[in-house]
This record gives structure tokens, C-alpha cells and sequence, in this order.
């Protein structure tokens, strides 16, 4: 079961929402218990949240995770032997980026430009291009007790998030609950990280900024065919546009956060809401079960 | 030309509606909405749009079943596994959403059987407000190269600024520290960071402010929200300094932001009409006299 949480608007509380349904499920609602014995079968073997917010991963804030691994990812680009190249230029003419170009009788390459097509490598006809990598950032893996934990970041200065979170993607174990805290937006970052999920969980808070931004995020769950419900966070503050908009576009809401000066002060030190309060457990639990059920039917729409 | 950045590192922070409240405050500028990804400003804006264009983004391959043998060399050679055979139809098909348009299958092709159309990626547009005139933008949904639309809505920010004899760009920027922040801020004569005090606002404002240093753009730390956590506002403060920021005044938690923007007003015309001074709206002049008095942004 894959859950891919994502919000269109940035600062709606998507890091909130699945650091604490992770920690909830794997604790089982009830302390330290395994989830296994808790929720039994359908819920597989265990629990693991993905932070692919990779431009700025928050998870680990709350999590504090114990860092097992830590990798650095590259993306390919490419490295031209000077003493095979003829300057035929057949690789500037396949680059779309124009990451390498000719300039008298030396080639240039310009990696933070290169996407890593391995176009340039495949038409060369003197086998002068070999590749070496660009770093992406970091990948680090760890564990929060029984929970599997995993982040990318990004290196301050690269452009290109989305073959970074497809690293943290790849990192998906079967048969597992993966929750993963996607990016803000709707263009190729958010798409990277809620492709292939069995469900996308959209935190929202109730003001016109939240609704613009919502609509987007549920046209891009549409194009992806994803069963989509909603959280909305904040729930006391702002107008009635959101709930609106969710009873029209049959959106279920899932789960609702009231503003709380607690909730937004222990926010702010980096402790969890079923840290400060532990009642909370049991609606993150019961957000998963919902969220199951409406997988199992094949969607809410 | 002077352009002042808005960004934040995290959302959510309130960049919009500073932005909004700067644009109210300033005089002779041309405002520019950068977020392109998600935009709001024009909810706070209400632009009359002038003139709408297409963004032509990057190119999408598409397989011409008739001409195509599938001998499957596109799919090899394809890095982001964008080809799928249809195994009812017999067919090979382009994911458009994996395709990253780099036309490698394209020129590749032995029977060139792979068309390469170029793909209407969003619109931009230039629209009057009652504060000047902007530029906006909206990137389709699911679309890649928002940096190139940030670009683009910040030259034509650029060329309007200077047909209408404008000294001032004041754009709203993105969140996150990718592709469009970059786009955003290369070039600019100053980028605002709006933070919040929290550990994932610290967190982030840092990585903000890393990103500026590395493309040399000065900057300005703003905490709003900062009676949150007073001891993180403080520890914001202490890494902007650090590193050579412009540290400006703080912005106490105000509902008034929100009562605001549902009436799709900046903070500072809402507690105009409604006859309030409050403290917050004394607070964001006094920041925007800071800006526009420091040496960055009064130097000719």
C-alpha cells in the first residue's frame, strides 16, 4: 500500500500528516506494539515513510530518525575523450539541452544543464563518450524503532529534483504501508513522487490560497487515476470554500486538524501532535483504515 | 531596474501575502507572480489579464504506429523508461508524463517513425491590478520546465518594467530550493527569505539561504509568526546575521492574514477600510521601508 501525500499549496501541514500516521501505524495506535499484531494481515509486514521532499526534507525534524546508510546520488553526464572526439558535433545536434557544445576544436560539456538521456553517448560513432556523474544530493535510510525511515536532499544549487526522488522511490519495499511526504506544486516533482501510488492524500487548509492550489493538486490526481480524499488542517480558520469544493468534486474528507496554539507551538519545536497528544493516535489510525477501505473499493469516485 | 525576490525555502510562510502588502506599500512597479506552479497572487490581485499567451515548453515524442516496425530500439535506448509496449494492441506508446521530451528515441529510430511535436505547457499572461501592472502564469498541470516559464514571466517582467518607465520589480517566488527558486533568483538585485519559527522553517530558511550565497544574490530574513517560538525566531535571527543578511523587522501571528485574503485584499488595504492600525500593518511598513532604504535597493 503505497500513500503518497501532497497538497498543491506548500505549508498546509503534508509533513505533519505523514510523520504522524506513520508513527500511529507503527506503533499501532497503542505505544510500542508492532503494527503486525494490531492491524493484522492487511496491513502487511510493516511501515516505512519516504521523504521526497527532497528540496526541503522535514521529516527527520520530527522523526529523528536513527541514520543507518547515508549515499551519495548522481545523475549521469557525460565525459568526452578528447583524443577519440573528431568533432563531428552529431552529439551537440542530439542534445535538446544544450549541454555540450563545440567551440573551435574543443567540445564543452555543461553538466548542470545535461538531463543524463545518454543520447549524446549513443550516437557518438567514435565511442569517445563515456559518463560520469553529477551529484544529485543525498540519500540517507534509517529506522524510528520499528519504523523504516528514508530522505533524499538535494545538493543546495542542483535544479533537478525528480531523478533524486525516484532514488528515495526505488527504496520502496513490497508489501509494506509506504507513506510518502511529496512536494509542493503540481509540475514534475509532485507527479515524481505520486506516480504509481495506490492512494494520494491531499492536506489542505480552508482559505482561498488552499483552495486554488487544491484544485490543481486534484487535476493532477486525476490525470494519474489516483483515488484521491482530503485532510484539511486548520479546519477552523478561514471560509467554507474548501468544504464546498470537496462535496462537488465527491472528495471524502478524511480527517480534520483544528487550529490549536498547542498543536502550532509543539509544531514548532519539532514534537509530533500524538506526542503532545496522544488521543490523536487513534484518528491517524483511523484515517489509514479509511483510506484502505477506499483503496479495497477502487476508489471513492 | 531594481527586482526584490520574494521566496521562503518552506510554504506556506506567507510570501504571497507580503507580497501582495509590498505591492500596496510600493509605488511605480511592476509586479511579477513567479510561482508559476502554483500562483496565487491574482486571488489577492484580481488582474483585469490584458493579454494571454502560450507557454511552449519542451517537445513530447509520439510513435507513429503505421511507420513503426517495433523493433523496440526506442525502448532500449529510452533512459526514462517513457516506452511501453501495448501488448493488446501490439503497439509501442509514449508515457507523455515519464517522457522528458530529450528526442533521443526521435533521431534514433531506424524507420523514423517517432514525431516530435512541440507541447503547449501553460499560458502567461500581462494584466492590469490596482496597484500596476503584472505578469502571471500558469503552468499546466503535471508539466515539466517551470524554470523556463519562470524565466520567461520574469524577462517579460523585465521588458514591461521598462516600457512603462518602472524602477521596481516586485516578484513572488516559489518555494523549495529546485528549478524554479533558481530560475527565480539569478539576477536579482535582492531576494526577500520569509521564515517561519519552527524547526522545518529554520531548517529550510537555511537551505534558502545557502542557495542565494551560491548564486551571489543579497538577502533579506524576515520571521513571520515569530511569537510562535520566540527562541527559534531568535535562532533565525542569529543564522542571518551570521551569514551577512539584512535582518528585518518581525511579524507577530495575525488571523488578519487570512480575514484578508478571503476577502481577496492585501493586510494593508483590509485595515485600511475597516479604519485599524494595527501593529502588524505598522510592522510591514517599517519593512518595507527597511527594503527599499537599504543599500542594495537604493543604490542607482
Amino acid at each position: 500500500m503505497i500513500i503518497s501525500i501532497a497538497s498543491g499549496k506548500g505549508g498546509t501541514g503534508k509533513t505533519t500528516v505523514a510523520t504522524n500516521l506513520a508513527v500511529s501505524l507503527e506503533t499501532g495506535g497503542t505505544g510500542k506494539t508492532t503494527i503486525a499484531t494490531n492491524l493484522a494481515v492487511s496491513l502487511g509486514t510493516g511501515v516505512q515513510l519516504l521523504d521526497c521532499d527532497v528540496e526541503e526534507p522535514n521529516c527527520h525534524l520530527f522523526l529523528n530518525p536513527v541514520i543507518h546508510e547515508k549515499e551519495t546520488a548522481y545523475t549521469p553526464v557525460p565525459k568526452i575523450d578528447e583524443a577519440k572526439c573528431t568533432l563531428c558535433r552529431k552529439c551537440v545536434e542530439i542534445c535538446r539541452f544544450r549541454a555540450i557544445m563545440v567551440i573551435g576544436k574543443t567540445v564543452l560539456t555543461f553538466p548542470e544543464l545535461c538531463h543524463g538521456c545518454g543520447g549524446c553517448m549513443a550516437v557518438c560513432p567514435e565511442k569517445a563518450i563515456s559518463e560520469t556523474g553529477r551529484e544529485l544530493g543525498v540519500v540517507e535510510k534509517g529506522t524510528v524503532d520499528d519504523l523504516h525511515f528514508a530522505h533524499g536532499i538535494i545538493r543546495v544549487g542542483e535544479a533537478m529534483s525528480p531523478p533524486l526522488i525516484r532514488k528515495v522511490r526505488s527504496l520502496t519495499q513490497p508489501e509494506t504501508i509506504t507513506i510518502i511526504d511529496a512536494p509542493p506544486g503540481t509540475s514534475c516533482p509532485v507527479i515524481t513522487a505520486m506516480k504509481g501510488a495506490d492512494f494520494v492524500l491531499l492536506v489542505t487548509e480552508p482559505t482561498p490560497f488552499g483552495l486554488h492550489d487544491l484544485r490543481l493538486a486534484v487535476e493532477a490526481v486525476k490525470i494519474l487515476k489516483i483515488p484521491a480524499g482530503l485532510v484539511i488542517n486548520r479546519c477552523d480558520i478561514g471560509d467554507p470554500g474548501v468544504r464546498e469544493y470537496a462535496k462537488q468534486e465527491n472528495l471524502p474528507v478524511l480527517m480534520e486538524i483544528p487550529f490549536d496554539r498547542k498543536i502550532a507551538e509543539s509544531y514548532s519545536r519539532g514534537k509530533l501532535i500524538v506526542e503532545a497528544m496522544p488521543e490523536w493516535r487513534k484518528n491517524f489510525l483511523k484515517l489509514y483504515r479509511d483510506i484502505e477501505k477506499i483503496v479495497r473499493q477502487g476508489g471513492a469516485n | 531596474m531594481k527586482e526584490l525576490v520574494i521566496i521562503s525555502g518552506k510554504g506556506g510562510t506567507g510570501k504571497t501575502s507580503l507580497t501582495a502588502a509590498f505591492a500596496s506599500l510600493a509605488e511605480n512597479m511592476v509586479l511579477c507572480d513567479a510561482d508559476v506552479d502554483a500562483a496565487d497572487l491574482h486571488l489577492l490581485m484580481n488582474p483585469t489579464i490584458t493579454s494571454s499567451s502560450d507557454f511552449m515548453g519542451g517537445c513530447l515524442a509520439v510513435i507513429n504506429s503505421e511507420k513503426c516496425t517495433k523493433c523496440g530500439l526506442c525502448m532500449e535506448l529510452c533512459r526514462f523508461n517513457a516506452i511501453r509496449k501495448n501488448s493488446e494492441q501490439d503497439s509501442l506508446k509514449v508515457d507523455e508524463i515519464d517522457c522528458e521530451g530529450c528526442g533521443v528515441c526521435v533521431d534514433l529510430c531506424p524507420e523514423q517513425a517517432i514525431d516530435f511535436p512541440v507541447k503547449t505547457c501553460g499560458e502567461w499572461y500581462l494584466s492590469e491590478t490596482r496597484f500596476g501592472p503584472m505578469i502571471h502564469a500558469r503552468l499546466g498541470i503535471a508539466e515539466e520546465n517551470s524554470g523556463k516559464l519562470v524565466t520567461l514571466v520574469r524577462r517579460e517582467a523585465g521588458k514591461l518594467a521598462e516600457s512603462r518607465n518602472a524602477d521596481l520589480i516586485i516578484t513572488d517566488g516559489p518555494p523549495g530550493v529546485g528549478c524554479p527558486v533558481i530560475a527565480s533568483i539569478g539576477g536579482a538585485t535582492a531576494i526577500v527569505i520569509v521564515a517561519e519559527p519552527t524547526v522545518s522553517g529554520l531548517h529550510d530558511m537555511e537551505r534558502a539561504v545557502r542557495l542565494a550565497a551560491h548564486f551571489k544574490v543579497p538577502g533579506m530574513v524576515c520571521v513571520n509568526k515569530f511569537d510562535l517560538n520566540p527562541d527559534k525566531t531568535r535562532e533565525i535571527l542569529e543564522l542571518a546575521k551570521e551569514r551577512k543578511m539584512t535582518v528585518l523587522e518581525s511579524i507577530p501571528y495575525d488571523p488578519v492574514f487570512t480575514k484578508s485574503m478571503i476577502q481577496g485584499k492585501t493586510i494593508i488595504e483590509y485595515e485600511n477600510e475597516n479604519g485599524n492600525s494595527s501593529e502588524t500593518c505598522r510592522i510591514i511598513r517599517e519593512i518595507w521601508d527597511t527594503i527599499i532604504s537599504s543599500p542594495v535597493m537604493a543604490q542607482k
